[in-house]
């Protein structure tokens, strides 16, 4: 049910306007961090407030709503995020990545390959990829204008003289358009290949920060990296202990105080779907192992 | 070609006319000009508040001059976007600035910090870059096993040493030098000074270096400006000028070094 008190998505129909337009700049300038007025939300930052008004302003009452967090769908974070639209806009809600039209995440792509017509949108807590390099927002601005980057490299320099390779794992600069660097939000590197020609829209929001970025459909991202140190996308080296998958993004769970411990795929959508089709992994309860 | 002919064919690299600039009713410069030829030293002496850091700012682009050309070899600076500007002052000119803080990544290893010009202009080459770290922390008498440090665990001197290394591992024309040596004490001067003159012969830059030290000028400059108030006072050769200071303010700047 809807609660009368709130317009449909809560956010009234002034601001979800003013959003759209920051929308359809960012789309129109792939990979710019458009400013918008972003708006207290009943949430504190941190919590995907920036997500949260992206996917307010993009619901409409036909729309089928997916929340994760770190991948998964049960998670405090998903599951508030998910009965705050459920109850503000009474939109059907989830868990199946393919029957999703829009899907809010925090710090994952889902593994299943997502198709045109679907909005992916994205919780950033720090758009800004130069920040940590660079604390002037004026100066930041000024590179990104001027396309000075090298200084992104230095940073990558400093993980290879640091680690002997690239250690950065999450949050992995990316180059789009051979335009703007940008900060895909902190999803694992796993993920980074799946920003380039994706068929669905993928909107960025940073509430605290009040920057709205985007990636229209089948959009250029190149990660940054040495020719001699070039980029890859890794994971655990292990499959899933429940479903047996060998190529999805794997949490590492500690299980004891022995260092036993198990790995599962961070998609929790698609692991049960795998094991719904039968698939069992190295804990699954034995009897029908089909690898 | 003989020397002669080279003076006579070879056009400034660096022009100045009429160079102005006012704080308010205050001057900071006033109608300064000057040309510098290829692989030149030219050394701006005066006491504190002569106008000399000014210049050198206006001069490098920190600030912008209120009056005057500035022709980088024939094009005028001044009229320059701020983008071309900025490539500039990472390609063709470098800045050591006289505390080592100011010009250095404190954050970022000594190899971070000497590749980061590199990377800014195109290198993307993890090897390449760190090879010529390691030739440039060897050419300013940085260990090589300290290319991973920070500078913060750097020495004042060693800091400096790195600041220059930074600073001209892209080949750059002309050099702008803020005091270089200040803050260091005599015998890191000494070989600060050795280092920088050895670097200059050999890649045949273009120096404007603003001091008070006079014995920084007489080893490394060429020519020599000074400035008082605001105005240049006197310019020459700068065995001529010391020897032979014919401006007051130049005489009384000469007598007052101490003699050990």
């Amino acid at each position: 049910m809807t609660d009368q008190a709130y317009n449909f998505a809560y956010l009234d129909e002034q601001t979800k306007r003013m959003i759209r337009r920051a929308l359809l700049k960012a789309l129109a300038v792939p990979g710019y961090q458009v400013p918008f007025a972003s708006r207290e939300m009943p949430m504190p930052y941190g919590w995907g407030t920036g997500g949260v008004q992206v996917t307010a302003a993009c619901l409409t009452p036909d729309d089928r709503l997916k929340v994760i967090d770190q991948g998964a769908d049960d998670t405090t974070n998903a599951v508030s995020i998910r009965r705050f639209f459920q109850r503000t806009a009474g939109v059907e809600t989830t868990e199946h990545t393919a029957e999703a039209t829009v899907i809010q995440t925090r710090h994952r792509i889902p593994e299943q390959p997502l198709s045109e017509g679907q909005i992916l949108v994205y919780q950033v807590p720090i758009p800004e990829p130069l920040r940590f390099l660079e604390p002037r927002e004026t100066e930041t601005r000024k590179m990104h204008e001027l396309e000075e980057y090298g200084l992104m490299h230095v940073k990558l320099y400093e993980d290879i003289a640091r680690h002997g390779e690239i250690a950065t794992a999450y949050a992995y600069p990316v180059k789009v358009e051979g335009r703007y660097v940008m900060d895909p939000s902190p999803i694992p590197k796993f993920d980074n290949p799946k920003l380039a020609g994706n068929p669905a829209i993928q909107l960025f929001g940073a509430g605290r920060e009040a920057r709205i970025y985007a990636l229209p459909p089948y959009s250029d991202v190149v990660s940054l990296d040495f020719e001699d140190h070039p980029f890859t996308a890794s994971k655990a080296d292990h499959a899933c202990d429940l479903c047996g998958s060998a190529t999805s993004y794997l949490d590492e769970v500690i299980t004891d105080d022995r260092g036993t411990r198990m790995f599962v795929c961070s998609d929790t959508d698609f692991c049960a779907s795998r094991q719904a089709q039968g698939h069992r992994g190295r804990l699954s309860p034995q009897g029908d192992n089909k690898p | 070609m003989t020397l002669m002919q080279n003076a006579i064919t070879a056009a400034p690299l660096l022009s100045v006319e009429g160079l102005t600039k006012r704080y308010g009713p205050r001057i900071g410069c006033a109608d300064v000009g000057f040309e510098l030829y290829p692989g030149e030293v030219l050394g701006i002496v005066g006491e504190s508040g002569s106008g000399k850091s000014t210049l050198l700012s206006c001069l490098a682009g920190h600030q912008r001059p209120d009056q005057g050309r500035i022709l980088f070899d024939g094009a005028d600076v001044l009229a320059f976007s701020e983008a071309e500007r900025r490539r500039l002052l990472r390609g063709d000119w470098a800045y050591v600035h006289q505390n080592p803080r100011d010009g250095l990544r404190m954050g970022v290893s000594a190899g971070g910090n000497v590749g980061e010009r590199l990377m800014a202009v195109g290198a993307r080459n993890y090897a390449a870059i760190r090879e010529s770290a390691t030739d440039w922390l060897g050419r300013v008498e940085i260990a090589a096993d300290r290319i991973d440090d920070r500078p913060s665990a750097f020495s004042g001197g060693m800091q400096q040493r790195l600041q220059i290394a930074r600073n001209l591992v892209t080949g750059p024309r002309l050099v702008f030098m803020d005091e270089p040596t200040g803050g260091l004490d005599v015998s890191v001067q000494a070989r600060l000074l050795d280092l920088l003159r050895g670097l200059v012969r050999d890649l045949g830059l273009s120096v404007v270096i603003v001091t008070h030290d006079l014995a920084v000028v007489r080893l490394l400059a060429d020519r020599l400006m000074v400035m008082k108030s605001g105005r240049v006072v006197e310019c020459g050769l700068t065995d001529q000028v010391l020897d032979d200071p014919q401006h007051a303010y130049t005489q009384l700047l000469v007598s007052s070094v101490l003699q050990v």
